[in-house]
């Protein structure tokens, strides 16, 4: 195995030097045996969506010369996933996409990894975080929302969201500490079945993703009141009578001082070459270019950000710093 | 209302029936078949692996594709299940109780012929309820919150127990051992690892899959060596009018067929998925059923209760899907993905913007299922006859088979393993008359059951009042406390009356 290996490396470097001549960001390094693509988390919920979208838009586009095939290993809160990838120290064939529990799930659960342990690629985007309750609730606004929270006594507002001691509790603990009165929080499995809890009136409200509970939006099941985020969406196509995701407006402007974004990112297994990261830097930037990336940023009402090299890592350790406080703050670390 | 739905159908029809879309049908039933067989592989990991592949089809032709996998896996777990006491599905467990003592005692082709039927059957019963009544039924799956899927979980359980021939504190101690088994991994409430002692395998805690491949499939083998390596099934005869002849004998059990079709229809809609549905048909087969008895040891109508009910639930599990966006399965939560991706919202407008997808997959349902049919009833003594080759051969095969099956579940070296303790362990347990069913339940259930409890409380403030605060929820309990509590109330009635006739 090591053997055939090392042939393909050499067979490689003389491909890479053709490549080079041709393209000129082309790295010197490409892939010679399938790459496995990590899901840290279950089939079916986002981040196994994006790495899907990924496969496919590879695939169809003939991005890259072998295949790319998509793992779950979702045990332990993603822990399972990121341990795997820690492991395979030099591996270039193992890429892995992050949630937030690349930050949540260590200081959770106490499970050994860290970011640094990982060689980032690059930030694909980041997902958004909206604030919503069912259609037939009489907030029509954010303020009224928060109004009915303050002159109600603590834990009577269920909020509901996708597990324990994540970005959505997180989120939670914020409104908490940006309205002085707490709240209920019921975790569940997925987004998808959150928004169908909210539609059913099980629970008050939910920060789920765009995506998430988009089609209920649409169905004028759920209405959206603020978005996580320092500045409105920028997409204007038509949601819901004459609402579009532009017509929701910030939290901080509606008096609840809260921002989350929620990296989507890619990672590989450290010690791997500069040459091995520059190659699938330069593939997502061309996934990021077809129009099927475009279509799913637009229905996800993504925050297109790319990042890669020292901005990426400078920007990961700022998020560490930050999930770090609010974990804290809110006795999720373990141990605590 | 009704009559648009059978216009859109006929037009679902058009679409369905395109030559390349029948073609894919027979396909993805193949392909789902020998999914199915395969232990380990499972419908949601077939589905997700040929995912990508579908991405330059349209998306009615691709979803009919990766709909006609999961139909063929569905038929397909059948198979191992009755020939070799190993699932190759969850939902198929239920169906080993009975198949497999049917294989055993030289009627494989009759314990096939009536799994695949009662599957048609089953799935065919909820394909009409979509077509007549999908909005209504996506808003009765609104009203189930988490104390009322903790409520049907309950009454899960309670139907099941007593069922065994063993003494209730057996079945007891094995459903404990379920328990905790389930509670290894991460805990979704609170966030925090339990049971794992820093070992980083036991991370995802124990595979349900891995579990019943060890307990079934390896104990069964320990045991048939034990016997003298004999494999009885071997008196089997290849029969080709054994479809026939089965089909005979089939419509007496209509009043079970219809319990488990609704039963199914339930699970799949809750959602609470294919599994629980066949645990919970087969629990109430037996307790209801004249030849209640001699259920476990070769009853037809022990195959036909459990494979109706799977595969209702397993189509009907369709329907939240599509309508409200919550995949009611595994394999419901990949093609979920897939919608997605083809540029579908499913949710409550799908049904009124993209009419023509949904009828053309309905339609395909349809078709689908009766191609399924037919395809794997002309297998049946194909099947039977594996049976009469010598036990010392298949063993090893039926072992290399599993050994995959539990490295697929999770591409894990310590699955094969685990699956290996876990053959050691269900040899034991049979040896001493634990019954390994509440046990397997437990495992697949224990979770989810669990997580419902906690959420009902969490969302009441620590009030158990919250199971009993709608109409709902306190039916289903109540249900679930007289299914729990029958034998104690038999055994009142019955000394009430001074005799001692079982509960009919």
């Amino acid at each position: 195995m090591k053997h055939l290996h090392a042939l393909g490396l050499g067979a490689v470097t003389a491909l890479g030097m053709t490549a080079l001549s041709m393209l000129p960001a082309a790295a010197a390094w490409e892939p010679t045996k399938p790459v496995e693509f990590i899901v840290p988390a279950g089939t079916g919920g986002g981040a196994d969506q994006m790495a899907r979208t990924l496969q496919g838009i590879i695939a169809k586009h003939d991005l890259m010369s072998t295949q790319l095939v998509v793992i779950n290993k979702s045990g332990g809160a993603g822990g399972e996933g990121f341990l795997d990838v820690k492991s395979n120290k030099g591996n270039p064939h193992k890429i892995v996409i992050s949630l937030s529990n690349l930050f949540t799930t260590p200081l959770a659960t106490g499970i050994p990894f860290n970011w640094k342990d990982l060689t980032p690629v690059a930030m694909l985007a980041l997902d958004e975080f909206v604030l919503w309750v069912n259609a037939e609730a009489p907030y029509k606004t954010a303020k009224e929302y928060e109004d009915a929270i303050k002159a109600a006594p603590d834990n009577t507002f269920k909020m509901g969201g996708t597990g324990s001691k994540q970005e959505d509790q997180i989120i939670t603990v914020a409104i908490q500490k940006a309205l002085g009165k707490k709240l209920t929080y019921i975790p569940y499995k997925g987004g998808g079945e959150v928004a169908v809890q909210l539609v059913g009136g099980h629970i008050n409200s939910s920060v789920n993703n765009p995506i998430e509970a988009v089609s209920q939006w649409r169905g004028d099941k759920v209405r959206p009141l603020c978005v996580f985020d320092s500045k409105t969406l920028p997409y204007t196509d038509k949601i819901q009578g004459d609402l579009s995701w532009s017509s929701v407006p910030t939290c901080k402007s509606e008096g609840l001082d809260v921002e989350y974004l929620m990296l989507r990112g890619v990672f590989m297994p450290p010690g791997v070459t500069d040459e091995q990261v520059a190659y699938f830097v330069d593939l997502f930037k061309r996934v990021r270019e077809t129009p099927e990336w475009k279509q799913l940023m637009k229905d996800g009402a993504f925050n297109q950000t790319f990042m890669a090299g020292d901005e990426f890592k400078a920007w990961l350790d700022q998020a560490e710093t930050t999930h770090k406080g609010l974990m804290q703050e809110a006795g999720f670390i373990a141990g605590n | 209302m009704i009559v648009d739905n059978f216009i859109n159908l006929y037009h679902g029809f058009y679409i369905a029936g395109d030559p390349f879309n029948i073609l894919l049908m027979v396909i993805g039933i193949l392909l789902g078949v020998i999914i199915g067989v395969l232990p380990g592989l499972g419908g949601a990991n077939g589905v997700a692996i040929l995912l990508p592949l579908t991405f330059s089809m349209s998306p009615t032709s691709a979803i009919i594709l990766l709909t006609c996998i999961y139909w063929g896996a569905l038929f397909g777990g059948a198979i191992t299940s009755v020939l070799f006491n190993i699932p190759g599905e969850p939902w198929s467990v239920a169906t080993t109780f009975d198949g497999h003592p049917m294989a055993r005692s030289g009627r494989a082709g009759e314990a096939l012929t009536a799994a695949f039927t009662s599957s048609f059957v089953g799935a065919f019963f909820a394909i009409v309820m979509i077509t007549l009544i999908a909005p209504l039924v996506a808003q009765f799956a609104l009203q189930f919150g988490p104390a009322e899927k903790f409520a049907v979980y309950f009454l899960a359980f309670a139907s099941f127990v007593g069922m065994s021939k063993e003494p209730p504190a057996k079945t007891i101690v094995s459903m404990m051992i379920g328990f905790a088994l389930a509670a290894v991994g991460l805990d979704m409430v609170t966030g925090q690892l339990r049971l794992t002692f820093g070992v980083t395998e036991l991370l995802n805690g124990f595979d349900f899959l891995i579990a019943v491949i060890g307990l079934f499939g390896i104990g069964e083998i320990l045991l048939t060596m034990e016997e003298g390596l004999e494999f009885r099934g071997k008196a089997a005869k290849i029969d080709p009018k054994i479809v026939w002849k089965t089909w005979k004998t089939l419509p007496k059990y209509w009043a079970t067929s219809l319990r488990s079709c609704i039963i199914g229809c339930w699970m799949g809609i809750t959602p609470a998925g294919a599994t629980p549905a066949s645990f919970m048909a087969y629990g109430i087969a037996k307790r209801v059923s004249k030849n209640g008895k001699n259920f476990g040891n070769g009853e037809i109508e022990g195959v036909v209760a459990p494979e109706t009910a799977a595969h209702a639930a397993g189509t009907a599990a369709m329907l939240p899907m599509l309508a409200l966006g919550v995949p009611g399965s595994p394999t419901a939560a990949v093609l979920l993905g897939g919608l997605l991706i083809w540029g579908l919202q499913p949710g409550p407008m799908l049904f009124v913007e993209q009419a023509e997808f949904v009828w053309g997959l309905i339609a395909s349902m349809y078709l689908g299922n009766i191609v399924g049919l037919i395809l794997v009833l002309t297998t049946v003594p194909l099947f039977a006859s594996i049976l009469r080759i010598p036990f010392s051969i298949i063993a090893p095969v039926i072992l290399v088979i599993c050994a995959i099956g539990a490295y697929t579940v999770n591409n894990n070296v310590f699955d094969v393993l685990m699956m290996m303790v876990f053959g050691v362990l269900g040899y034991l347990l049979k040896k001493t008359n634990y019954p390994l069913a509440p046990l397997v339940l437990a495992i697949v259930l224990g979770d989810s059951a669990e997580e419902a409890f906690r959420q009902s409380l969490l969302g009441s403030g620590g009030s158990l009042a919250v199971f009993w605060s709608n109409p709902l929820v306190s039916t289903i309990m109540g249900l679930g406390l007289i299914a729990g509590l029958w034998p104690l109330i038999a055994m009142a009635f019955a000394k009430l009356r001074g005799n001692t006739t079982q509960p009919a």
